[in-house]
């Protein structure tokens, strides 16, 4: 017997939301951080450059789950920052959109920094090195030199992230569930839809997810070639 | 103006090695490196300007020491009060010609221009020629115009030492005769002290000064003429006399300096 569409919709909205708050936070943080690593790692004569940018691609390579149970060794109630965020602010991360958000945040890191360090190595050390015999600091020199040419592709990095984030499932899973109205994303409620048999609540959350995606894509887009002019 | 340097520096990269040993002193409003490509007058000028680190010496500016590696002193770049006009410009592409020219006079977290700031920098943009373009980008502008916006983001902060980086090499003839004029003139105006870097001996008409020949790597003479054109043109005599005609030869080759050991270390 077919559903009615306000039903499925009504359905579909809660994760939805979820969804995109999760993944705006995470795109967010990742991009900060991202952007942060990418710069460091772009500087030459830094030692164990090398090194350090293997480690910031690792989210890359390794199986969501795999990040997902390191994330709970470290956050979980008995990890490390984990502890200490339970005793200092009385928060937990596990089972919260938080925790959601922090899962995708990491496995969404590496396509920041990957496309930040390409951006940062390719401005000119002219332009760096001609504003610090103008007298500006590092910090100008970033801001107001090396940010603005880097931007292209950082934009272009933080929304490969942002779909990247929009759709973890992995990683998610182990810090924060599959708890609906909670920690349940779309792509989450696909899985459990698909599982529970509801065939056409499955599929109305796949078609709307590859619309959100698509719109997505469209935008950013538009926001790059509108960068070009 | 007074620069006093004694340095001595080693670059490595793809398998080569260059060491400059520079020894120079210079009180003139005026100086110029002269000599062929890849003879370290660059090198020279990037340590002067903080943008690269000697090996080991001493560099002074007005009686500053600016870097001195047995008292390990370092200043950064950015206190060191040194202009530098590089060889591509290096103009901002994404700042209009106001905002270059007004880059080093921002102060503050926020970056400010100040009503003297903005003064300054109208005041210079009219000596230069270019106020019409005050808002246009560095990319439609022609090699002259670019030319003269770098020389002025450079003066705005008002350098101790304005150094040229072959600041003619990439300008047609004709245009490279009247630039020359103009540079000094401008630099003269803004009272600032220059070194010319330039292995043009026509570049040397218009400054004059002190006259300094590199050749690999080393400083191999320091002849002192009167400032501007009237010591100009006995320089740029000097320099194409046949003794200096090699100087200028491109592609010859150096012998190997007695430090070349030195680069066997990797």
């Amino acid at each position: 017997m077919p559903i009615a569409l306000p039903e499925l919709l009504a359905a579909a909205a809660v994760p939805l939301k979820l969804t995109l708050k999760v993944a705006l936070t995470a795109t967010a943080g990742a991009c900060a951080a991202g952007v942060a690593a990418g710069y460091v790692l772009s500087r030459r004569g830094l030692p164990g450059r090398e090194v350090l940018d293997a480690l910031c691609t690792l989210p890359l390579v390794l199986p969501p789950t795999v990040i997902g149970y390191y994330l709970l060794v470290v956050f979980g109630r008995r990890g490390v920052v984990g502890k200490w965020l339970e005793e200092t602010f009385d928060m937990s991360l596990v089972f919260t959109w938080q925790g959601a958000a922090l899962a995708a945040s990491v496995v969404a890191f590496p396509l920041v920094c990957k496309a930040a360090r390409t951006a940062f190595e390719g401005v000119d050390r002219h332009l760096e090195n001609a504003a610090r015999t103008l007298g500006a600091g590092e910090g100008r020199v970033f801001v107001r030199v090396s940010l603005p040419l880097a931007w292209r592709g950082i934009v272009a990095g933080t929304m490969l992230a942002l779909a990247r984030a929009m759709g973890e499932f992995g990683a998610t899973l182990m810090l924060a569930g599959n708890l609906p109205g909670r920690t349940q994303t779309l792509s989450l409620a696909v899985y459990e839809a698909t599982q529970a048999g509801k065939a056409d609540e499955a599929a109305f959350l796949v078609v709307l997810t590859s619309l959100v995606c698509v719109a997505l894509l469209l935008a950013s887009g538009k926001l790059l070639n509108r960068g070009h002019a | 103006m007074s620069l006093d340097l004694d340095i001595t520096t080693t670059l490595r990269g793809g398998g080569r090695c260059f060491t400059l040993a520079a020894k120079l002193s210079s009180r003139g409003r005026s100086t110029v490196l002269f000599g062929p490509s890849g003879s370290g007058k660059t090198v020279t000028m990037r340590a002067v300007a903080g943008l690269l680190t000697p090996d080991a010496g001493r560099i002074s500016l007005d009686g500053r020491v600016l870097f001195d590696s047995a008292a390990k002193i370092n200043v950064p770049t950015r206190e060191r009060g040194v202009g530098y006009v590089f060889q591509d410009y290096a103009l901002f592409p994404h700042l209009s010609v106001a905002d270059n020219v007004g880059f080093g006079l921002r102060r503050g977290f926020f970056g400010r221009l100040d009503a003297e700031a903005k003064d300054r920098v109208a005041q210079l943009l009219k000596l230069s020629g270019l106020a019409d373009l005050a808002q246009v980008k560095p990319g439609k502008l022609s090699g002259g115009q670019r030319q003269r916006v770098a020389l002025m983001r450079a003066l705005a902060c008002r350098p101790r030492l304005l150094l040229l980086d072959e600041p003619f090499a990439a300008l047609d003839p004709l245009l490279r005769h009247r630039m020359r004029r103009e540079v000094r003139a401008i630099c003269q105006a803004e009272g600032a002290p220059t070194v010319l870097i330039t292995h043009d001996p026509d570049d040397v008409r218009e400054f004059g000064g002190t006259v300094a020949l590199y050749d690999c790597g080393r400083v191999r003479e320091v002849v002192e003429f009167p400032d501007g054109p009237e010591g100009g043109a006995a320089a740029r005599d000097m320099l194409l006399a046949a003794r200096f005609g090699a100087y200028a030869e491109p592609g010859r080759a150096c012998a190997p300096t007695t430090d070349s050991q030195s680069c066997d270390s990797d």
